[in-house]
């Protein structure tokens, strides 16, 4: 178990190259090889680019100021330790947020000074984009780039993907499949898109049976469930 | 004395009737703070518990709610209006009787609040919301008495604490509150009379003449294991036609499905027999049951869904198929054959297999006897008591002494501390989590020294998950293509199931097409064996009073009681090995078609020799002995591997089990259910309702994730502690690993045999064989996979 102390936690002294090796799933998407990491991460080797997606910080804070319940307050923390080990392993020096970061604009204000520091310093040094979300519309104060999608040649990275879009990578859905009697959180691919699972801890998911899921997808399209083995079946429909 | 209304007693005694001595005696006693009545089904129970209410009301009562009745079955609240309604019409008394359930209308309780009747027949359920309204007060002024009916099956559960917090509160509001509880069955009337209330008094009635209850002799000698008991259906039949009307309970639903089918196979005289159980749907359940009170059918098929005291016609004869597993269950459902006082009732018992006949006998022993068993119920569970808090909060604000002096006046709650209860209150308004993050956005705040919901709106949606029954979530069953369902099976088994599969329900065998919005899609499939039939089936475990029983059988120097095969096979097993006893543990060792097998006789019930199994083969993993698998039942559990035990004792020494209890414990789908079931209870998860569930995208996440995060990051959260308690409780039973543990000592005996023994031999035949695996799930879904992928062309 990783210490709870994670604000006194001391930036890595030395960078890795490369990614650690581990149960990836590596996918040829316009020309460029990407690994799904068991997270739920993906990971650009050959631009050293790290992009997750509906992080939803912040989420047991909204529900309870809504009146809900109170669940328990440490997802924030558990998302950002899951972000904080898949850099520590990639030492990608870009970082691209799908949307969907912070469960609401005031769960990205209201949030707690530990997970404040510890997120900027995981930016420190890394050239880091916030992309909008339908939870997160506005910018967010946290000083750096913010903005509705990135192109990063070929890709094109953005929060809800488009259906006339090409080599786009997405989130939003929270897809998950099911395999051998578990049901996961998983991306889908066809040739034109790329839609990453849900990396918050409170998130729940959208069976890529829904209508929504195989509109958008090719019939050929690829569901890779994350786990401690990443895994590929036809996306289940 | 209290007296009757004149009109009342003219009328009972126009009809001939006269009042048995125990409802004199309840009337004797219509002062008293508190009365348990323990009498015979058929007793005229139920009109003993109100005849104090109906002398107090007289013939023209003046408004207002004097009686407020509470029984575990909506059905029966409907059921007792009807009787009720009976006397008091016929005797032109002004009294009025209306039930409050789930399915009384909006309209109907919107005006029951506003101008409550004299007697009110609901839930506990549905009292619980009634008295989380604001105007509780005001419904609840004058309340004279309160009577609960069934009382043993609600102290049962989580709905009985629930109950009694309920009845202090109602105490509060009314002092001179009287207290009535009605039982057939009780074990231990002390306790049930402490969990009443701490100053009851008992009252006995004349429990009347012994059942006459025998095992039914068939032609074949039982199978060597399994469950069902369809070897016996030719002598059913043969019973069947030879009675009016009979019932045939079975343990699970699966089994009731398997064995109906088969006995329609065999009716040849296509006598009518239906079958009556949980998972049908409610029109299916309800034809049955009209039938039945019509005098239509000869005999149903049931569960535990007939167990308790609707009257369903004339029943003459109960068949219980399989074991009992628990005497009061047995008693129970004997008493539904003949509800005439003074009668005997007729019942068989069928075993399901030679061990079984063991178990059946010891169960025939126990009911001459007057035995009944019943593990004692720890204290008042404590989601509960968080749910109290939460509806109390919602009725209006209150003062947490003045709560806590009330929930410690509940029998259950007896013994709560003050710091458990603080813990408690704690976690409905801030979480209680180690991180304190809800200071601004509380639940419940305290202002002038008294506790209320920070948002007043929150009240909304704390009423919507009041009480403690969980469902578990099913999906309706339909044919493909026209309408009627066909019954209902648990999510987790549909979510097995690929077209193709077959499966048992309402009596056929359909064939799996698909899942679309929420229903199992079926098509009918003529003649093929059910692949599965496993939904919603409880697992009972034999009770400790039934183990105890069987091996002081097995230490007779004969068997003239059992029949001769059974006989014979104990016979054989104390030739060429022992049988187990009281004060042992008797393991026996032994090689088999090229594996080593160990075989432990703990008599500790299903669950728990499951859980031996589970730690055993841990422990033996651990040692080298490379376990294979290993599979338990009620009376012991068989292990299997690659090396021979020759030093058993370090295997079931109570500290090491434990420390691989709390490994095992932590990443365990039954902790996982009991958290979900618990945060469900104590308020922190809500509960999906049947019909709101959205299809597709879950608003909600898996409650798996919450206790994860617990664990990792607050492992001693309040949920966390009453989960672990409850487990252990429940579906782990390790507490009557401990108690066998204790009860043999360090006699702990290795048989060494060079084959099978005739004991255990059953144990081979037992399904639900557990493999001991550590990558095999994972190797499993790789395979999958990359089949899938093939079968695609895209690996």
């Amino acid at each position: 178990m990783r210490s709870t102390q994670f604000h006194n936690r001391p930036l890595p002294q030395t960078r890795r190259r490369g990614i650690k090796p581990q149960m990836h799933h590596a996918l040829f998407f316009h020309g460029e090889t990407l690994h799904l990491l068991p997270s739920g991460a993906l990971y650009w080797p050959a631009r050293e680019t790290l992009a997750v997606s509906d992080l939803h910080l912040g989420k047991s804070e909204r529900l309870a100021r809504r009146g809900g319940t109170l669940l328990p307050p440490y997802e924030t923390q558990a998302t950002l330790e899951k972000l904080d080990r898949d850099l520590d392993h990639t030492a990608a020096e870009t970082v691209i947020c799908l949307g969907d970061s912070f469960d609401d604009l005031a769960a990205a204000e209201g949030i707690d000074e530990a997970s404040r520091l510890w997120l900027t310093r995981l930016m420190a040094g890394r050239d880091w984009t916030w992309i909008t979300g339908n939870h997160d519309p506005g910018p967010i104060d946290l000083g750096v780039t913010h903005r509705a999608d990135l192109k990063l040649h070929p890709f094109t990275f953005r929060h809800i993907a488009k259906p006339e879009e090409t080599a786009e990578i997405s989130g939003h859905y929270h897809p998950k499949a099911r395999l051998a009697g578990q049901s996961k959180p998983c991306f889908l691919a066809d040739a034109q898109r790329l839609i990453l699972p849900a990396y918050g801890i409170y998130t729940g998911g959208l069976r890529s049976h829904d209508a929504a899921l195989t509109a958008l997808l090719a019939k050929d399209a690829l569901a890779i469930l994350t786990g401690p083995r990443v895994l590929a079946i036809p996306m289940p429909r | 004395m209290t007296t009757l209304p004149p009109a009342f007693a003219d009328w009972f005694a126009a009809k001939g009737w006269t009042l048995h001595p125990h409802q004199l005696d309840m009337l004797a006693r219509s002062g008293d703070p508190a009365t348990l009545l323990i009498a015979p089904t058929g007793g005229g129970k139920t009109l003993a518990g109100f005849l104090p209410t109906l002398a107090e009301l007289g013939p023209n009562p003046a408004p207002g709610l004097h009686t407020l009745y509470v029984s575990p079955l909506k059905a029966l609240t409907a059921d007792i209006r009807r009787n009720l309604g009976t006397p008091i019409e016929g005797a032109g008394l002004k009294i009025r009787v209306e039930d409050r359930t789930g399915d009384t209308s909006y309209t109907q309780r919107r005006r029951q609040r506003a101008d409550p009747p004299h007697i009110l027949l609901t839930t506990p359920e549905s009292l619980a919301l009634l008295l989380s309204y604001e105007d509780a007060p005001r419904i609840f002024a004058g309340l004279q008495r309160v009577i609960i009916d069934e009382i043993h099956a609600l102290a049962e559960s989580k709905r009985g604490d629930q109950l009694v917090l309920q009845i202090a509160r109602l105490q509060s509001l009314n002092p001179n509150l009287r207290r009535i509880g009605l039982s057939a069955t009780v074990e231990n009337p002390p306790a049930l009379a402490r969990f009443l209330s701490p100053r009851t008094t008992i009252l006995e009635a004349d429990p009347g003449p012994d059942p006459d209850i025998s095992m039914l002799e068939t032609d074949a000698p039982p199978p060597w294991s399994g469950g069902g008991g369809r070897y016996a259906i030719p002598a059913i039949l043969n019973e069947v036609t030879r009675h009016k009307t009979t019932l045939i309970f079975h343990n699970t639903r699966a089994q009731a499905e398997l064995f109906f089918h088969d006995l329609w196979l065999q009716n040849a005289q296509d006598l009518p027999i239906g079958i009556h159980h949980g998972s049908l749907s409610r029109e299916q359940r309800e034809r049955v049951e009209q039938a039945m009170t019509a005098g239509a059918l000869r005999a149903v098929v049931c569960t535990g869904s007939l167990d308790l005291g609707i009257d369903w016609g004339d029943v003459d004869l109960v068949i219980q198929v399989g074991a009992p597993k628990n005497v009061k269950r047995l008693v129970q459902r004997i008493g539904r054959a003949n509800h005439r006082y003074n009668a005997p009732s007729k019942a068989l018992l069928v075993p399901a297999n030679r061990f079984e006949v063991v178990e059946c006998q010891a169960a025939l022993d126990a009911v001459h006897a007057h035995t009944l068993d019943g593990e004692p119920r720890g204290p008042g569970p404590r989601d509960v008591l968080c749910q109290h808090i939460l509806a109390t909060a919602c009725a209006g604000p209150f003062n947490a002494d003045d709560l806590y002096a009330e929930v410690t006046t509940a029998g259950p709650y007896a013994h709560l501390t003050r710091p458990e209860f603080d813990a408690c209150l704690d976690f409905t308004a801030t979480g209680g989590y180690a991180l304190k993050a809800y200071d601004r956005w509380q639940r419940l705040r305290q202002t002038h020294g008294k506790w209320h919901l920070r948002d007043p709106r929150a009240a909304a949606l704390i009423r919507q998950n009041l009480g403690t029954i969980i469902d578990i979530e099913t999906l309706k069953v339909r044919f493909r293509g026209h309408g009627a369902p066909l019954g209902e099976v648990e999510e987790s088994f549909a979510a097995t199931l690929t077209p193709g599969d077959t499966f048992l329900i309402g009596g056929q065998i359909v064939r799996y097409e698909g899942l679309r919005e929420m229903t199992v899609e079926v098509s009918k499939t003529p003649g093929r064996d059910p692949k599965v039939a496993v939904f919603n089936g409880t697992k009972f475990a034999t009770s400790t009073l039934l183990a105890d029983r069987i091996l002081q059988i097995f230490q007779q120097d004969s068997w003239p009681d059992l029949p001769t095969h059974t006989a014979q096979w104990l016979s054989l097993q104390r030739e060429v090995s022992r049988l187990p006893d009281p004060h042992s543990l008797l393991l026996e060792s032994f090689p088999h078609d090229g594996r080593e097998h160990l075989v432990v006789y703990g008599f500790a019930g299903r669950n728990a020799q499951q859980t031996l199994g589970l730690l055993v083969t841990k422990q033996m993993e651990s040692q080298g002995l490379a376990p294979l698998g290993f599979v338990a039942t009620d009376y012991a559990t068989l292990i299997w591997g690659l090396d021979p035990v020759t030093d058993p004792a370090p295997l079931f020494n109570l500290d090491t089990l434990k420390d691989g209890l709390d490994t095992w414990l932590s990443g365990n789908a039954v902790m996982k259910r009991t958290f979900r079931n618990t945060a469900m209870i104590a308020g922190l998860i809500e509960r999906s309702h049947q019909g709101r569930r959205k299809t597709g995208r879950q608003a909600t996440f898996s409650s798996d994730i919450l206790y994860d995060t617990l664990r990792r990051y607050d492992p001693d959260h309040l949920l966390l502690q009453i989960t672990r308690e409850e487990a252990l409780r429940g579906l782990i039973d390790f507490s009557r690993i401990e108690t066998m543990l204790a009860r043999v000592g360090e006699n702990i005996d290795l048989i060494r045999r060079r084959r099978v023994t005739p004991l255990a031999a059953p144990l081979f035949f037992e399904p639900g064989r557990i493999p001991v695996h550590g990558e095999a799930r994972d190797r499993l879904a790789t395979a999958q996979a990359q089949a899938l992928m093939e079968a695609a062309g895209l690996a």
